[in-house]
């Protein structure tokens, strides 16, 4: 059962997207909670998710004064723990400048925010993938103009030697993202960052497939089972 | 003090060489390259020591795994 797992989404001045992954942790069968940038706890959430658009107007670099945010004490911590965090387009910049994901996070090569749905192949099983087969392939959105995914060539290839290259764009990466990577993951698997939008992509209506639902059923899975 | 922060030389720097191609529309030669960064002025008290302010750039202004940084000491 997944009813009763609580899972937290955080609101930032700036954020945009906390109602639509709000309403996909709900349609996945989770109750979520809203946590706010300054509370100095989780409310005893199960989980946590990392919503993008933006984040105190992206001063200095894209998430890095929300990196430092009170909300994101107890958040590193419970992610170092292995409670499941996902992190969204600039929840995904958040959690990379908060140190819970390596890598950056830079401007996209083209200069251009780039908006549009995009094809993303599954490449590990994590707490946010379970759901998925490893070689799936999802359309998900992507709207973002500091996307493109950085590190050092040994960081990378550590991640991919480890499994821990969640997402890749299953076309080149519209943002000049090194080796095309689109989302990576914590050692464990429970953290998981990427630049696309899963939350976007839950209704037939107003998304471009219901891929993005699968996220939330597998963390809400996981926790079941936990 | 001052700190000035630089993209690492190995990421690119697609702001820097768009300034860079700019210079060549006004008919400037000789530029071969552009990279574009940050400058920061902070005031700070004598009771700030270099390992703090070496701190405050690695941690907070600058990101090491994408950019460098240097820190100056100026009286005004």
């Amino acid at each position: 059962m997944t009813a009763g797992l609580r899972i937290g989404v955080i609101t930032f001045p700036g954020t945009l997207d906390d109602v639509d992954a709000a309403r996909a942790v709900r349609r996945a069968g989770g109750e979520p909670v809203a946590l706010w940038h300054d509370d100095a706890d989780l409310h005893g959430v199960d989980a946590v998710v990392v919503p993008g658009g933006f984040s105190y107007g992206d001063y200095l670099r894209a998430g890095a004064i929300a990196a430092r945010s009170p909300v994101m004490g107890p958040v590193v911590e419970a992610g170092r723990a292995g409670m499941p965090v996902l992190g969204i387009c600039n929840g995904f910049q958040i959690l990379c400048e908060a140190g819970l994901l390596p890598g950056a996070l830079v401007r996209n090569q083209g200069l251009r925010f780039v908006c549009r749905e995009v094809g993303l192949r599954v490449e590990a099983d994590t707490a946010w993938t379970s759901s998925f087969t490893v070689g799936q392939e999802l359309r998900v959105p992507l709207k973002s103009g500091e996307g493109r995914y950085v590190a050092d060539a040994a960081t990378l290839d550590e991640l991919e030697g480890e499994g821990r290259v969640v997402f890749r764009y299953s076309e080149p990466a519209p943002n000049g993202a090194l080796r095309d990577i689109a989302g990576v993951s914590s050692a464990d698997g429970r953290v998981v960052g990427l630049m696309p939008h899963p939350e976007h992509a839950i209704d037939d209506l107003t998304g471009p497939s219901t891929d993005g639902l699968g996220l939330f059923t597998s963390v809400l899975a996981q926790l079941a089972t936990a | 003090m001052i700190v000035d922060v630089l993209p690492k030389a190995e990421i690119l720097d697609p702001q820097g060489q768009a300034v860079a191609r700019a210079m060549g529309r006004l008919g400037v030669s000789g530029v071969a390259d552009v990279r574009q960064g940050k400058h920061f002025e902070l005031e700070v008290d004598d009771t700030v020591d270099d390992a703090e302010l070496e701190r405050i750039a690695g941690t907070l202004l600058a990101n090491p795994v994408i950019e460098e940084w240097v820190v100056r000491r100026v009286s005004s």
